[in-house]
This record gives structure tokens, C-alpha cells and sequence, in this order.
């Protein structure tokens, strides 16, 4: 009883430490500081405050969780010591850096950010205000976890809805002026943020929600959940037509400024369905999968572009298939030397080709045909008869046709013969061929059918920015799209579209992010990695596949400790 | 079955033209360079020498790749950034201190083995670290698993530092000592290129001998060779990963600052393209094999820096020092396509992991 107890104790110290230290990593690369300017609820918090709270309420909380029936009393206790200990190396950064100056070294630790750790306060009354509130922040968390289930999970929801709304109050803001007019906005929001009482409102209407859908969902029984095959249907339609009348109307409810961010996560969700056939379906880890996008990009330029590195002046849509043609035959070329390879060393060779094209199109030897570092300029937008898409809601109707197209061809190519057997492919490559499975065309396939949809990518891509440099095809874009896979769920269409919303919308939303998003990305994929292999929203094979891997695994590791 | 018989032949006919065109490409630009004679014999020496800096530069990199490939069978993209850490670290709190002080001028032998030791220190550390959070826990997970996580890693380190150090590019400081030329056998030496392939050499030396006649060196071969029968044979293999990583790192560490010494300069993005040129050595010289990853690491050195001045320049192309990289790139393509077992390796079956 008592070494339990003692073990426990050190646990929490433990916990308390880690969760100090990442904290003590947020503030020192910048992001508590950078985010403290950022409101989420006027004059009462901000964004700052999330890196700051976030991880020891969660280390608090799932501490708690970890507690035996009965042993609950001991739950405020330990996220007491987690809050506690979490402040103390926080503090230790603010005795430093108000003794030494720092800053030389570390660029971050600014004063902004001492004041923000010590709430104006200074050193000493601020370290104990730290300190306090951290313990309290753990007891609350941890004291979170002893209530009901549905109360609990009330709550969870009724803060993250608060925050997220609060969190894109500029962008909603905008929305409601334009919709109902300025006068409402300042009872709403103040100056970016959700004012107080709104928050609460918001909070309060959440939470009960959730805790009455909760109570009923346990109540009720499945009886009424049945429907008939034809109410199914129907129902299906509907959501259907539902979904289709959203997508079209959608640049009139958004605006230009959401519309443009719409178009930029279609690029993406193109570019995502292309990959999502050759890693997801084939199994074949691609990261030089910008190459193609880049070719389908410097097609369309100089196929279409007015200025002089012009070769012709094919119209956007004329030039389009050429470009997805460009594309294909790029994929197939890149194909055949790497057909014999695999896992790894597939990586690191479609890597290689990623950057041999990115360092060709910036030097010299191809200067004369596509510009160099300065790239291709004066490529016009896409037009329809007269009418020039010159408007980010109007380009909007291109992409989306774009995604609708690739969405379609690669919903129908996974459940057709080809896409079985890729998936065999993907998973044994022995198996499949002794099956009688052609490795040479299968592969080549998905390589092909990946790099069209990246070089349709591409291509709208460079119409709608209307001229191409060679540094917007580094390596990063092939990562963010490898991300954007994962984060959905490898192998899954709807996983695309989330995974590109979640990666490349939230971003363009938060613009100060943008010096931190690859530190995000880098941390988001190493964490789906650990904890959610599948993705958000994973393709149902793919979900009972890892699970039966970890059903097979889990004896195992026992066996082995 | 003739069917299946022609696909083959095919692929094969292919990847032979391919290989065709490269060494017709590669002789008559050669050819073409020699007859056209662009640059004097100093030139082509002060070329083959810093190719060898650089070459021991990667040597020393890709021993780490080569390591860890060895016991794990994974490449560990996120090296290059281990070899960043350390160095821009010392850099930040020692190099450019000591060197405003005049420290590193008066005493540099202390100054640079401070140096080297926060370097490696730091590089160890953020190893250790990878590999306990990223990599430990999905040992037994499918191949690509881990080689996400290290990407991962590799883009979260490198904007950490930045976070932390900041964007710019930092000078690293000129040590008086090591300025200038020297004269070694009739031929002018660039003293820090001096330094660099020495303290190299005895490096690799040093780490060979380590691995092949000490007892960790033979556990760490031991769970090169299969893990479960060296943790049957008492040896721990978690620890062993560890030690493992923690050397190879090490390595990284000094790498970085022989790099420093040379480039004087260090920023967030340095471990990125060595980190990737340094994979190559080590498949170059045969991945998991330790005189492979020095013998790879020379090789391509010496391409990088002979290699545009004899093959592109015969063929008439503007501005070849731009298409370096594209050498390295190259060859690491070539490499994996027609010999994965690399110089010196046995090839490391796909099946073994």
C-alpha cells in the first residue's frame, strides 16, 4: 500500500517534469510568446495561454485517469505535484533570464515572453502566481477526470468548441459582417477575439448540449436507429444532394479571402489523391512526388504563359491534358529504373529524382527554356469563353472540378481490379506476383496515374499564381503532402480531404504560424506515428489492418519483457 | 511465362541503355574537358584536396547512418539534423563567445575540444532522445513506420533550432591558427582542410578499432547480426540500440564542427543536404558496413569536386559548379539502382528486417 503510494507520487513527479520541460520548449522556441498577442477570449486569454496550460492538463488529466476505482482521492494530489512540478522549470527560466541576458543566445527569450510567464508580475510575485496557478490548473484537470463520463466529456467539448471559435474569430467575424451587417459584430467580437460573456455563452450552450446528447444516446435503445433499406437510400441521397448544393454555393458563403484558401487546399487534395494512390494503394513511399507537379506546372507555363519563354498559345484548357500527359510520361520514365526497388530505398531514389529536378530547373543549363530562378511569368488565368477566372470564387469551380474528377477516378479504381491489386501489392510483393499479379504494369500504373493527378495539380497551380519559381518545388511541398495522407489515414479518400483541410487550411488561417508549421508537421507526424497509425479518418482496411497488427504484436512484447 | 520473360528482358534492355548513355555521357565530357584543358594542374590539385575534406566530412556522417542501418535496418533521416545540433549549439553558447573574447585565438587547442565536446554532447543528447520517444516504440511496427517518424524528426529538429537559435546564417569564427596555406611535399594545403582530414581519419580509425575489438563493440555487432539471439546471449538490446545511436551521433557531432572549421558558417538548415550526401556515401561504400561508409564517403567527396570541373564542362554546360549537387544526387540514384550493394557491402536482403 504505502510503496504504491510512493511509486505513484514519483509518477506524478515525473509526468510533471516532462510536461515542464515541453513547456519550457514551447516558451523558449517562441511559440508561447508569439501567441500571446493573440487573443482567443478579449483581455481574458490567449492562444499563448493554450501552449502554456495544454500539456500539464492533459498530463494531469490522463494521470488521473490512470488511477485504480477507489483510489480516486488520491487524483487531486497528483495533478497538484504535475501543476506544481511543471511551473518549476519555468520558473527557473525566468530567474535566469532576468539575471542573464539570454537573449544573445537563445532569440526567443524575450522580455514579452518573461512577462507572459510571470503575468506582468515580476519575478517573484509572478514565479508564485506560476506556480499557483499551475497547481490549480493540475488539481482541476486531474479532479476533471472524477466526474461522470458524460459531464466530463461535456466539458472537453464545451472547451474546445469555445476555443476554436474563439480561435478563428477574425475569419467568422468577417463572415457575419458581410452577412448581417457591422452592428452585430460588437456585442460578438472585439478586436479579433470572442468577448467574455459570448465565450461563456458558447461554453455553457456546448457543454449542456453534449451532456443531454450523452444522456440520451445512453438511454436510448437501438431500436429506433433502424431504418428500412429504402429510408437508407433515400437518406443517402439526401446527404448526398445536401453535400453537392454546399460545394457549389460554397465561394458565395466564403468569400474571396476563404475561397482563395478553399483553392489552395484543393491544389492540395489533388496533389493528396495522386499520392494517396501510389503510397496508400500501391504501398510505394514516394517523396519526390513534387517532381511531377512541378512538370505539369512548367508545362502549363510555357505551353500557355505570354511572355517570352512562350512556346505556343495554347488556351488553358487545351494545354491542360498535354500537361497531365507531361506528367504521366514523366511518372513512367521515373517508373522503370525504380521498379526493381522497395520500402526504403524507394524513398530515398524518388527523393533523389525530387531534387535532381528542382536543381536542374534553378541552374543555368535549363535557363533558356524555363527561366531559371526567375522563373516563368505572364501566365494567364483560365477562361471560360470571354470570361477570364480571374477571381479566386470563380477559379474555385476549376479546382473543385479538379478534385471531383480525381476523387471519382481514384473512388472507382480502389474497388476495381487494378486497385485489388495494388493493395496486394502493397502488401507482399512476392505473394502478389506468385499470384500471377504483373509487378512491372502495376507498379507503373500507380506511378502514372499519381504523377497525372499531381501534374493537373500542378498545372492549375501555376495558372491560378500566374507565374512559377523554382523554390515553390522543394522537398517540403512533397512532405506536406505525405503529411496530409497520414494525418487523414493512408489509403483513404475522405482522409485526404481532412488531412488537407486540417494541414493546409488551419495554416493559412493562422498566419503567424507559418515560422512554426514545419515544426507542427514534424511533431504531428512523429505523433500520429505513436499514437494514430490510421489516420483521422482511416479507409477500413487500413484500420483492421494495423489493429490486427497490434493484436499480433502486443503477446509478443509481453513475451519479450 | 514468356510473357513475364519479355517484361523483364525489357525493363532490363532499358535499364542497360541507361547505363549506356551515363558512361558514354560521363567519358565524353571527360574527354572533351581534357582536350579543352579549362584549368591549370594546381586547380584540379586544390580541387582533390578539398574533395577529400569534404569527402571525410560525409565519411564521418555516414558512419552514423551506416550504424544505425546496421542494428535497426532503418535509415534515420533525422541524422543530419543530430549533426546540426550540436554544432550550431556550440557555436551559439561557445564558438562565437570565446572567439569575441579572443579565448579561442590564445588557447585553441582548449577552445576547440570545448567545442567538440558541447557538440557532442548535444548531438548525443537530441540522438538519445529520438530515438527513446520516436523510434523505440515502433521497433516491431512496418518498415515505413519508422522511416515517417525519422522525416518527421528531421523537420521537427530543425525548426526547434530555429525556434530556438533563430533563422539567420551565424559565422563561425576564423581561428588564427588555422588561417592560411601550409606546405605539404611542394603542395599548398589550406591548413583547416589539414585538420579536417586528420582528425577524420583518426576518428574512423578509432571507431573501428572500437567496434571490432572492444566488448560493446561486439554487442553491438551481436545485434547487427539478430536481435533476439543477442538478447538471448544476455546481451541488452535496448541498450545496445542506445549505444549505437549515441556513437554514431557522437561522430555527427565532431563532423559538425570539422564542417564549421571549414564552411565558417552554421544555420538551422546545415545537416539537411549533408545529412542526405552522407546517406549516399553510406550506400555508395555499402550500407551497414563501417570502411564501406569511409570508403563512400571519399568517393563521393571526390566526385563532387572533380566531377563538374571533368564531366560538365567538356560537355559545354554553363555555370557547372550549380549542378554539384545534382553529381551526388545522381550517383546515390545510380547507386540504388544498379549496385544496392554498394563498394565494399554484402547486400543487406530487403527480407532480413
Amino acid at each position: 500500500m504505502e510503496t504504491k503510494m510512493s511509486l505513484q507520487l514519483k509518477d506524478a513527479i515525473q509526468q510533471g517534469l516532462i510536461s515542464g520541460l515541453v513547456v519550457l520548449a514551447l516558451s523558449v522556441i517562441g511559440l508561447v510568446a508569439l501567441f500571446g498577442e493573440r487573443d482567443l477570449i478579449a483581455g481574458v486569454f490567449t492562444l499563448g495561454q493554450v501552449f502554456l496550460y495544454a500539456v500539464p492538463a492533459a498530463m494531469a488529466f490522463s494521470l488521473a485517469g490512470k488511477l485504480k476505482a477507489g483510489k480516486q482521492s488520491q487524483a487531486l494530489l497528483f495533478g497538484l505535484v504535475v501543476g506544481v512540478v511543471t511551473a518549476l522549470p519555468l520558473i527557473l527560466l525566468v530567474i535566469l533570464a532576468t539575471s542573464v541576458d539570454i537573449r544573445q543566445y537563445l532569440v526567443n527569450v524575450s522580455p514579452a515572453l518573461i512577462d507572459h510567464l510571470t503575468y506582468n508580475q515580476g519575478v517573484v510575485v509572478g514565479s508564485l502566481m506560476l506556480i499557483v496557478v499551475m497547481g490549480l490548473l493540475g488539481v482541476v484537470a486531474a479532479g476533471l477526470q472524477l466526474l461522470p463520463n458524460h459531464i466530463k466529456r461535456g466539458i472537453l467539448s464545451g472547451l474546445i468548441w469555445t476555443l476554436g471559435i474563439g480561435l478563428f474569430s477574425e475569419i467568422l467575424s468577417s463572415r457575419i459582417r458581410d452577412f448581417f451587417g457591422a452592428a452585430v459584430i460588437q456585442y460578438i467580437f472585439k478586436s479579433k477575439a470572442l468577448v467574455a460573456w459570448v465565450a461563456g455563452l458558447i461554453f455553457i450552450l456546448v457543454t449542456s448540449l453534449t451532456i443531454w446528447q450523452q444522456q440520451r444516446k445512453s438511454h436510448k435503445t437501438e431500436t429506433a436507429r433502424i431504418l428500412t433499406t429504402e429510408q437508407q437510400k433515400k437518406l443517402q441521397w439526401a446527404k448526398f444532394g445536401g453535400g453537392a448544393v454546399l460545394l457549389l454555393v460554397l465561394p458565395l458563403l466564403l468569400g474571396t479571402y476563404l475561397s482563395e484558401v478553399m483553392n489552395n487546399v484543393g491544389i492540395y487534395i489533388l496533389m493528396g489523391m495522386g499520392l494517396n494512390i501510389v503510397v496508400g494503394f500501391a504501398g510505394l513511399l514516394d517523396l519526390g512526388y513534387v517532381a511531377f507537379f512541378a512538370i505539369g506546372a512548367y508545362t502549363m507555363a510555357i505551353l500557355t504563359t505570354q511572355g517570352q519563354l512562350g512556346i505556343s498559345n495554347l488556351t488553358f484548357w487545351t494545354a491542360l491534358p498535354i500537361c497531365v500527359l507531361a506528367a504521366v510520361s514523366a511518372g513512367v520514365m521515373l517508373g522503370i529504373p525504380v521498379l526493381r526497388m522497395r520500402g526504403d530505398y524507394l524513398a530515398i531514389v524518388t527523393l533523389g529524382f525530387g531534387e535532381i529536378i528542382r536543381i536542374l530547373a534553378l541552374s543555368d543549363l535549363l535557363k533558356p527554356y524555363i527561366g531559371g530562378a526567375q522563373g516563368v511569368l505572364q501566365i494567364p488565368k483560365p477562361s471560360i469563353g470571354s470570361l477570364s477566372l480571374i477571381k479566386p470564387e470563380q477559379l474555385y469551380y476549376v479546382i473543385l472540378g479538379g478534385v471531383l474528377l480525381a476523387t471519382f477516378v481514384s473512388w472507382r479504381l480502389r474497388d476495381s481490379r487494378l486497385g485489388r491489386q495494388w493493395m496486394a501489392m502493397r502488401e507482399d510483393e512476392d505473394v502478389a506476383e506468385a499470384m500471377g499479379i504483373n509487378l512491372v504494369n502495376t507498379k507503373l500504373l500507380a506511378f502514372a496515374i499519381g504523377a497525372g493527378f499531381s501534374g493537373l495539380s500542378g498545372a492549375i497551380f501555376a495558372s491560378k499564381l500566374t507565374s512559377i519559381f523554382p523554390h515553390s518545388f522543394d522537398l517540403l511541398k512533397s512532405i506536406y503532402v505525405l503529411c496530409l495522407i497520414i494525418v487523414g489515414g493512408i489509403g483513404s479518400l475522405p482522409g485526404v480531404v481532412v488531412g488537407a483541410l486540417v494541414l493546409i487550411g488551419l495554416p493559412e488561417l493562422l498566419r503567424e504560424f507559418a515560422e512554426y508549421r514545419m515544426l507542427m508537421y514534424g511533431a504531428l507526424l512523429i505523433v500520429m506515428m505513436l499514437a494514430k497509425p490510421e489516420g483521422f479518418w482511416p479507409s477500413a482496411v487500413m484500420r483492421r489492418e494495423l489493429h490486427a497488427h497490434q493484436d499480433e504484436a502486443s503477446p509478443e512484447t509481453a513475451g519479450s519483457d | 511465362m514468356l510473357k513475364r520473360f519479355q517484361d523483364i528482358s525489357l525493363i532490363d534492355v532499358i535499364l542497360f541503355l541507361i547505363r549506356v548513355a551515363i558512361i558514354v555521357l560521363v567519358v565524353w565530357g571527360t574527354v572533351a574537358t581534357i582536350i579543352k584543358n579549362p584549368y591549370d594542374a594546381s586547380t584540379w590539385i586544390d580541387t582533390i584536396i578539398s574533395g577529400i575534406a569534404q569527402g571525410s566530412l560525409y565519411a564521418l556522417i555516414a558512419i552514423g547512418y551506416t550504424l544505425v542501418y546496421g542494428v535497426l535496418f532503418m535509415i534515420n533521416f533525422a541524422h543530419g539534423e543530430f549533426f546540426m545540433s550540436g554544432i550550431l549549439t556550440a557555436a551559439v553558447f561557445l564558438a562565437v563567445p570565446m572567439s569575441e573574447s579572443g579565448f579561442l585565438d590564445a588557447h585553441p587547442i582548449i577552445g576547440l575540444l570545448l567545442i567538440a565536446a558541447v557538440a557532442i554532447i548535444v548531438s548525443v543528447a537530441i540522438a538519445l532522445l529520438t530515438e527513446r520517444v520516436a523510434y523505440r516504440p515502433l521497433r516491431k511496427a512496418p518498415r515505413l513506420v519508422p522511416l515517417i517518424t525519422a522525416i518527421g524528426a528531421s523537420f521537427f529538429w530543425q525548426y526547434f533550432f530555429r525556434g530556438l537559435y533563430g533563422s539567420e546564417v551565424k559565422p563561425f569564427p576564423q581561428i588564427a591558427v588555422l588561417a592560411g596555406k601550409t606546405t605539404i611535399a611542394g603542395v599548398d594545403i589550406l591548413k583547416n582542410q589539414i585538420v579536417v582530414i586528420i582528425a577524420a581519419i583518426l576518428m574512423l580509425v578509432g571507431l573501428y578499432i572500437f567496434v571490432m575489438k572492444t566488448t560493446t563493440g561486439k554487442s553491438i555487432r551481436a545485434v547487427a547480426e539478430d536481435k533476439d539471439v543477442a538478447a538471448l546471449m544476455g546481451i541488452d538490446v535496448d541498450k545496445t540500440v542506445s549505444i549505437t545511436f549515441a556513437m554514431g551521433s557522437a561522430m555527427a557531432g565532431i563532423a559538425g564542427v570539422l564542417y564549421a572549421l571549414v564552411f565558417r558558417q552554421v544555420h538551422f538548415f546545415m545537416g539537411f543536404i549533408p545529412g542526405l550526401k552522407a546517406f549516399t556515401a553510406a550506400v555508395l561504400g555499402g550500407i551497414g558496413s563501417i570502411p564501406g561508409a569511409a570508403i563512400g564517403g571519399f568517393f563521393l567527396g571526390m566526385f563532387e569536386s572533380v566531377g563538374p570541373g571533368l564531366f560538365f564542362e567538356g560537355l559545354g554546360v554553363p555555370a557547372p559548379h550549380q549542378l554539384k549537387d545534382v553529381i551526388a544526387f545522381t550517383m546515390l540514384v545510380l547507386v540504388l539502382i544498379f549496385r544496392p550493394q554498394g563498394i565494399v557491402g554484402e547486400r543487406l536482403a530487403e527480407k532480413k528486417a
